[in-house]
């Protein structure tokens, strides 16, 4: 409860984890709101089938919020003259010169605030990935911003759960995608982080994960807990496990 | 979204995006062309002619079996496990048929463009009209370009809007050079442009409008040109498909025994990972063009054997820096550190 959760990766593609999230916490009836910034609505609905959850059946039954950001950015351009009647566009940022996220974060609360009529456990928050926002204008304090004011409302208030995914690379000359990426490292209470293998390419084992629980942060004076996992990405499914023991070495 | 980084001159990327276009006038998908540099009418007319699928065929026939008569000649005596191992096809699509083959000494014949609708967009001819969107903060080219494109997919019928529409058809569009000094954005020209904004925005707005209708994009930038490397990065990440075309015109790679044969590297940096938790790699990652006679080629890069008995310790280092640089794969799987590449 009331855990912040970063996603990384590296000169490789994360989305596999946030895939597993999202089927991961509606499964287990919590309700959800996913900012997918970079792909469609169907993509991710494809590919939580072949998990095993269904988005739309979700989204009817408004365990699921999704904001699709593709779509709103492009109502948002080329939307017609008279403006419907009730909240702005949560990309607002994008088309007005103020670049700060607050329609966004309203969104977010509005969504995750829960009404007399849900019965569903804690409230959970999933961005996919919050790199495009700064690719879209937002400044990388405003970024930063955001993300505080998300934890405070999410998990604090709420004591729910939140889950962002962000790229990084090792030698990047994007500096604001640095800071913010390094900001998040310190605040966050666990970090998952993907990349590749040392040693290349390899057919078999797709990379390796680092999962780092931050003991830290709490008051015992204990240090962070590092482990690192290999892991190869199956149609329907990931396999895990521990480092040279592959099922194509063994 | 095929994003595509193009060569110092140009010369190469432009093979491949007159290949896109025509492969979309031979299948009979609608065509867009945007362009600030040439005129698209004069693109259209450049298009390579398809290949009747008889001759080609025959042409490829003949080779494999001049090739396969050799070989059953000699068989290998000292390395002979490797006789084993079936051959290696230096073309990786030999055996599949999909898409078409064009002879690029030929341009197309008009006939072929009256069955199909095409649209242009010609940055000097438009920039006397206002745009009616809402500008964000984006490049006024970039707006206009975006606008003509949104209104040709919801006139025609792309994005599912009109149910009458009996026949579902593909919109291909092709937007050459983007990003350069012609479409009034200055990233590449200067280290700290006025708006690094205008590209990324503009790309996120065609991958969503690509990804609300029935259509492929195709988009070369002059990568080479652009300074700010984040830049790259962050269109790396919003593109689809990321290909970047490396000429060997002007370099010293030029002259290097290694490459004798071809005329420039291809690097495949993203291919995409849609509906699915897995992509679909392939077991090479070296690739390289090169433009035939009739044909432009893009093969598995062979080494040659190191035979050469008086070889100076120079290029023995410069081939061990090529064959470094040269399997760094592509960003959907995983890639190590550098230096431990082999």
């Amino acid at each position: 409860q009331g855990k912040f959760t970063l996603l990384g990766d590296t000169r490789t593609d994360g989305s596999f984890l946030v895939h597993h999230f999202l089927s991961f916490y509606l499964r287990a009836g919590c309700k959800v709101c996913f900012v997918a910034l970079l792909q469609s609505f169907s993509h991710y609905n494809i590919v939580a089938q072949k998990l095993g959850v269904s988005l739309a059946a979700a989204k009817e039954r408004g365990q699921l919020v999704f904001l699709e950001g593709l779509k709103s950015c492009l109502d948002l351009l080329f939307g017609e003259e008279e403006e419907q009647s009730g909240q702005p566009s949560p990309l607002q940022f994008i088309s007005e010169s103020a670049s700060d996220l607050k329609a966004l974060f309203d969104f977010v609360r509005m969504s995750l605030t829960p009404t007399s009529s849900d019965s569903w456990k804690g409230p959970v928050l999933l961005v996919d990935d919050l790199s495009v926002l700064l690719s879209l204008g937002a400044r990388p304090v405003a970024v930063l911003d955001f993300i505080h004011y998300c934890r405070v409302a999410v998990c604090s208030q709420l004591k729910g759960n939140i889950v962002v995914l962000v790229h990084s690379n090792e030698d990047s000359e994007d500096e604001e995608n640095e800071l913010v990426v390094n900001s998040l490292c310190h605040h966050s209470d666990l970090i998952l982080w993907v990349e590749g293998l040392a040693t290349g390419f390899c057919k078999d084992v797709h990379g390796q994960i680092k999962i780092i629980r931050r003991a830290s942060l709490e008051l015992t004076a204990e240090q962070d807990l590092v482990q690192i996992y290999q892991y190869k990405i199956q149609d329907k499914n990931v396999t895990f496990f521990a480092r040279g023991l592959s099922a194509a070495v063994l | 979204l095929v994003f595509t980084e193009e060569d110092k001159y140009g010369l190469y990327s432009n093979f491949l995006f007159k290949y896109f276009l025509a492969e979309g006038v031979v299948c009979g998908h609608e065509l867009v062309v945007a362009s600030a540099k040439e005129h698209p009418d004069n693109i259209l007319k450049e298009l390579p002619a398809p290949l009747l699928d008889d001759t080609y065929r025959n042409e490829l026939g003949e080779e494999a079996t001049a090739v396969k008569s050799e070989d059953f000649q000699d068989s290998m005596k000292i390395a002979w496990r490797y006789q084993n191992l079936p051959k290696m096809e230096a073309s990786p699509t030999t055996s599949t048929k999909f898409g078409h083959y064009y002879d690029v000494s030929k341009t197309m014949s008009p006939e072929l463009f009256q069955s199909i609708k095409w649209h242009s967009f010609y940055l000097p001819e438009e920039l006397s009209s206002q745009p009616k969107m809402k500008t964000c903060n984006m490049n006024s080219a970039y707006t206009r370009l975006l606008q003509s494109i949104q209104r040709i997919i919801y006139q025609e019928g792309f994005d599912g809007s009109d149910p009458q529409k009996k026949q579902k058809n593909i919109l291909r569009i092709g937007i050459q050079s983007l990003g350069s000094m012609l479409w009034g954005d200055d990233i590449c020209s200067s280290d700290t442009p006025e708006d690094i904004h205008s590209l990324t925005k503009f790309l996120y707005v065609l991958r969503g409008l690509l990804r609300k209708s029935l259509s492929a994009c195709i988009v070369t930038v002059p990568a080479h040109l652009i300074q700010n490397k984040a830049i790259m990065e962050r269109v790396t990440n919003l593109s689809d498909i990321v290909v970047g075309l490396e000429s060997f015109i002007g370099s010293e790679r030029e002259t290097n025994p290694l490459y004798k044969d071809y005329h420039g590297l291809v690097h495949v940096h993203q291919i995409p990972r849609l509906n699915s938790l897995i992509c679909d790699v392939s077991d090479t990652k070296d690739l390289a063009f090169r433009l035939k006679r009739k044909l432009f080629a893009i093969e598995r890069l062979h080494l040659p054997p190191d035979l050469s008995d008086t070889v100076s310790r120079a290029s023995k280092q410069d081939l061990a820096e090529s064959a470094k640089l040269l399997s760094s794969g592509c960003g959907a799987m995983a890639i190590g550190k550098k230096h431990l590449d082999f």
